[in-house]
């Protein structure tokens, strides 16, 4: 199998793996106050210092989580509710955010009286700090802003937009589930008072992810319980997804400068051959020349007159795993928002297909599309565009 | 099980499921119809069991189109419509498959209960009490040439004790009823939604005395007897039908039963299935609407335009229903073709 879906989930990293399985073999609660637990309580402490050591953080700022989606709501949703006493009301959210910031941000709107306001994005998809220093006013209770985006890549100007922020002293949230391990996160530098990061993107588990949270920046919880992380949330620590996770995003961090010059090589050779073999595709995002501009692993292109969906359909039947990375409810893809946003007719927006690398990926990967990829466009394009 | 049973064969199958409306969640809830996430949800798992690959395709908006409002519409101009059919004519076999042929795949594989054999022809199915040929009649013979329904030569208890022993989860599914676009099964209720009110006399057929008002001359059907809300009973003390809508003059004919009865049936938009189209008059059995039982007939066509002479009277046929044309046969009756209706005399 070629699998170059590494955005949507990458594979463990073996020492990760390794960590998972030799700590679930141990018992302990991290809660509890004997022996297997205090053994359990430290193995998270220990997790919970290396991975503010790599992400630039203090350990009592990393608060654990199930995982992106639930770091994204606790920011959002906690960061919300402590403000809005204060007669902040005002939500400022970019517009290409992942639906897990997006939907959690509609919803405040919805049931919470919040004032939702979309920060539109330049046609790379990217928020202008102009953009934002006209949106900030007194009452606004947060901002979030992803760190780079998960379907065309493109990396945010976080520090500009959080110094904005914070110069009209509010808190901005960022997404950096894609960023971290591939482009260079330091979250105190960073100037952020919250940011997402989750296992399963860097060769962590799956289920796992962390909100780093300033420890001045208040933040109701979304789950009530054993109050087990800094009481904003509970649960049971999940001990060896914990540990596990830290290997990763520790090893990820570590590696991420060759990571990332293996990747973008590898990257800038895909988008070369795809525009050989398929000379009218159109690349999206942001340029790969640009440096810091894009997501090392990431290529996003249009395939004029076809139609994702199908090109996907052809691909998957070549055992050839790519996305096309619009969001899915129901079963039923809609053009993505992301492309929408940075102008891209819904048509267009139809026709596209992300392809993404990661720590296995190799050229093998990309010789297998490559032969795929000429007669599935041929055969898309007959099959049309779809009503 | 269709899948299950076209994997069986040896052949490549890939799932696909159907996403009929922009908005899922207006569907139904519960697994009644044919089109809520819970329904999508075990189709899917019924292709992680069979081991193909699975994939939602949105043709919404072509059905919206084609089906839903053509439904209205049909009402609106008086007419019964069968929105299977047209679902079946323009989505499944013809929006779905064409792209499924642009895409390399050979046939459209549904659970319809029927059988068509390699000689082309579409029969009924084993199980006459699910037998579904009436409503894939309005397919030509490409389409056909293009499809396979493994199901027809199994009982719906055969198929679903199948279904059990492969482990899908589809064996205790209820049938699915109704009409899949409207969510809870309220005809009346959708059609004057779209429709909106508009009242006009209901008419007695044999005087030309107004009986009564009616909201809407969409919500009746040719046969229908409840609902009518007259004031008084027929001077004979005899029930009232709905002998036909007039959509002109927004007036609902009544009458007695016996003058339901026609014996002369009109259609259009033939399509002939089984061989050359017949020149001069055919002896056949019609059909008159889904689960009708088959009537002797003499059938004759002339050009997109079909007559059949029925044998003996039949009650309540109603305008935009299918006519469709069978010749008995031992090893299952054959589909010869179908037309919508247009009149009934």
């Amino acid at each position: 199998m070629a699998y170059l879906d590494h955005a949507a989930t990458t594979p463990m990293l073996p020492e990760a793996l390794d960590a998972y399985v030799a700590t679930a073999r141990e018992v302990g609660n991290a809660s509890s106050l004997h022996g297997a637990g205090r053994a359990a309580r430290r193995r998270v402490e220990e997790s919970r210092e290396r991975i503010a050591a790599v992400l630039g953080a203090r350990p009592s700022e990393v608060i654990f989580t199930g995982g992106g989606t639930e770091s994204d709501n606790l920011a959002v949703k906690g960061m919300f509710w402590a403000r809005r006493p204060e007669g902040r009301t005002k939500v400022l959210a970019g517009a290409v955010e992942h639906h897990a910031v997006l939907d959690a941000v509609h919803w405040l709107g919805e049931h919470e009286g919040a004032e939702v306001v979309s920060l539109p994005v330049d046609h790379e998809g990217r928020v202008r700090p102009e953009t934002l220093a006209e949106a900030l006013d007194d009452t606004v209770a947060l901002v979030t802003v992803m760190w780079a985006n998960n379907e065309v890549g493109t990396v945010q100007p976080i520090a500009e937009l959080a110094a904005l922020a914070a110069a009209s002293g509010v808190p901005l949230h960022t997404d950096a589930v894609q960023a971290v391990g591939q482009v260079p996160v330091d979250y105190a530098a960073s100037g952020v008072a919250a940011l997402t990061v989750t296992g399963h993107k860097l060769g962590g588990p799956l289920g796992v992810g962390a909100l780093v949270l300033g420890r001045d920046v208040p933040c109701t919880p979304l789950l009530h319980g054993g109050g087990q992380e800094r009481d904003v949330r509970s649960g049971t620590l999940d001990v060896p997804g914990i540990v596990s996770f830290a290997v990763a995003v520790e090893h990820a961090v570590k590696h991420q400068e060759q990571h990332a010059q293996r990747l973008s090589a590898l990257r800038d050779e895909l988008i070369e051959r795809v525009l050989a073999v398929v000379p009218d595709a159109v690349l999206n995002g942001a340029p790969v020349d640009q440096p810091g501009a894009r997501l090392p692993g990431n290529a996003h292109f249009g395939f004029p007159g076809c139609e994702g969906d199908a090109l996907l359909l052809l691909l998957d039947a070549q055992d050839i795993a790519v996305s096309t990375g619009s969001a899915c409810s129901a079963g039923v893809a809609q053009p993505s928002h992301v492309l929408l946003q940075m102008g891209t007719d819904s048509l267009a927006a139809r026709s596209s297909l992300r392809f993404t690398l990661g720590h296995t990926s190799t050229r093998a990967d990309l010789d297998a599309l490559i032969t795929a990829l000429p007669p599935a466009v041929d055969r898309a394009r007959r099959a049309g565009m779809s009503r | 099980m269709a899948a299950a049973r076209a994997v069986a064969a040896g052949h490549d199958v890939t799932g696909v499921h159907l996403a009929l409306s922009k908005n899922a969640a207006t569907h139904r809830t519960g697994a009644r119809g044919c089109c809520t996430k819970e329904d999508a949800h075990d189709a899917r798992r019924a292709a992680d069991v069979l081991g193909i690959p699975f994939y939602v395709w949105d043709i919404a908006e072509r059905f919206h189109e084609d089906v839903v409002e053509d439904f209205v519409a049909e009402y609106a101009a008086g007419r019964t419509p069968n929105p299977c059919l047209r679902c079946n004519e323009k989505i499944k076999f013809a929006a779905v498959l064409d792209r499924a042929l642009a895409l390399g795949f050979d046939a459209v594989v549904t659970g319809h209960h029927a059988r068509l054999g390699a000689d082309g022809l579409l029969r009924r199915s084993v199980d006459l009490a699910k037998d579904q040929s009436y409503v894939l009649a309005v397919l030509n013979a490409e389409q056909l040439r293009h499809s396979m329904f493994p199901l027809g030569d199994a009982t719906k208890e055969q198929v679903r004790a199948e279904a059990h022993a492969r482990g899908l989860a589809v064996a205790d599914k209820p049938d699915s009823h109704d009409i899949c676009f409207i969510a809870d099964g309220d005809t009346q209720g959708f059609l004057r939604k779209h429709l909106g009110s508009d009242p006009g006399d209901i008419v007695d057929a044999g005087t030309g005395e107004v009986l009564g008002r009616h909201d809407g001359a969409f919500a009746y059907t040719v046969g229908q007897r409840k609902g009518l809300a007259l004031g008084r009973p027929a001077p004979d003390g005899r029930p009232r039908y709905v002998l036909s809508i007039t959509p002109v003059t927004n007036t609902v004919t009544v009458g007695p039963a016996e003058a339901l009865e026609v014996s002369q049936v009109d259609g259009e938009r033939t399509v002939w299935i089984a061989g050359e189209r017949p020149v001069g008059p055919i002896e056949c059995e019609v059909q008159l609407r889904a689960h009708g039982r088959p009537a002797p007939a003499v059938v004759e066509l002339d050009g997109a335009a079909l007559s059949a002479r029925l044998r003996r009277p039949e009650r309540g046929i109603a305008a935009g229903q299918a006519v469709v044309a069978y010749r008995p046969d031992p090893a299952g009756d054959i589909v010869l073709g179908s037309a919508t209706i247009t009149a009934a005399s």
